[in-house]
């Protein structure tokens, strides 16, 4: 296999990689670190790549856990806390002063969520995965996935509630 | 009945119910300028979800081939010069030639001539090697250790 076809193969989940990661080692520097381990890795494996009936699943698992390996990791002990720049929306500038305050709130809203809820919420709200794929993914079964992503969905929705009315007050 | 769509939908959001489809329904819908007033809360979180899948990886992957790949390749270079060098030296050896006579009076006189350097050379050696006589003189004087050992046997027997 070609560097060319490899990264044909690669190109498209390597955003997804990255993000996944970060959502997991919330720093930049280490999603970026953790993703280029991962490519890496699968570069140095070419050869068994096409006996992966899916690359790109194969791809979230192995990013899942290497993070996981990461963060119970000595090295995790220094973990870096980095706000994350967000893109302008089209909202009216007055709105989307407000608006970016609340993102924020979201934001730290999914980090203070369990490690698996924030998985599927990665997966399936950002990345927008079938629930099989999730379940596969992280090698759990479908129905485990779907109660975890009801219920961090529900917790988000609450929590949110909670500081919008806060806000009004 | 859109608002009442969206409602419903947002139950079923919650329960994990909601197919893809469905959920890009709703995120479409809370990305508008405006919501319904009750449903403002979930607007960020919608935004948040769509903002994050902007997000790119840009850093470069540095793909190396493995390093046999390189040791392969020396190899065969290696064995390439040591055979350039072994042709080179074969070639050369064949060039030591020293030509012939073509006069057979001069071949021989030529034949005497080294024949009697070689045998003067012999000679000088042969002469050197006169000295062993003496060591056969030493040699002989020492066959009367063979008496005393007789004599020795004899006392032992005793």
């Amino acid at each position: 296999m070609t560097q060319g076809e490899f990264l044909n193969i690669v190109l498209p989940f390597k955003d997804k990689v990255f993000r996944l990661a970060k959502r997991l080692l919330v720093s930049t520097e280490e999603a970026e670190d953790a993703t280029q381990e991962v490519l890496l890795k699968l570069w140095n494996n070419k050869e068994k790549m096409k006996d992966y009936k899916n690359v790109e699943a194969f791809s979230m698992t192995m990013t899942k856990n290497f993070c996981f390996d990461k963060l119970k990791s000595k090295q995790a002990q220094n973990l870096k806390l980095v706000h994350s720049n967000y893109q302008d929306s089209n909202t009216a500038l007055q709105k989307q002063v407000e608006l970016n305050d609340s993102v924020h709130w979201v934001s730290r809203i999914i980090e203070g969520l369990p490690e698996q809820q924030k998985l599927i919420i990665q997966l399936r709200d950002i990345e927008e995965y079938e629930l099989d794929e999730i379940a596969q993914m992280l090698e759990m079964n479908n129905t485990a996935v779907r109660v975890a992503l009801s219920r961090a969905r529900k917790t988000i929705r609450e929590k949110l509630t909670n500081t919008h009315n806060y806000g009004i007050k | 009945m859109v608002l009442n769509n969206i409602e419903n939908l947002l139950e079923k959001y919650e329960n994990g119910e909601t197919t893809l489809k469905e959920e890009q329904q709703l995120k479409r819908y809370f990305s508008q300028e405006t919501v319904a007033s009750h449903l403002e809360v979930y607007k960020p979180m919608f935004a948040y979800f769509l903002d994050n899948q902007k997000e790119q990886f840009t850093k470069d992957v540095p793909l190396k081939t493995k390093k046999v790949f390189y040791y392969k390749w020396i190899s065969v270079a290696a064995v390439g010069v040591l055979m350039v060098g072994i042709y080179f030296k074969s070639s050369n050896n064949q060039s030591d030639d020293l030509g012939t006579f073509d006069d057979p009076e001069l071949a021989y006189h030529q034949v005497t001539q080294s024949l009697e350097m070689i045998s003067n050379q012999f000679n000088k050696g042969t002469s050197t090697v006169g000295y062993l006589n003496e060591f056969d003189k030493g040699a002989s004087t020492l066959e009367y250790l063979t008496e005393l050992e007789k004599s020795t046997k004899i006392i032992f027997k005793n």
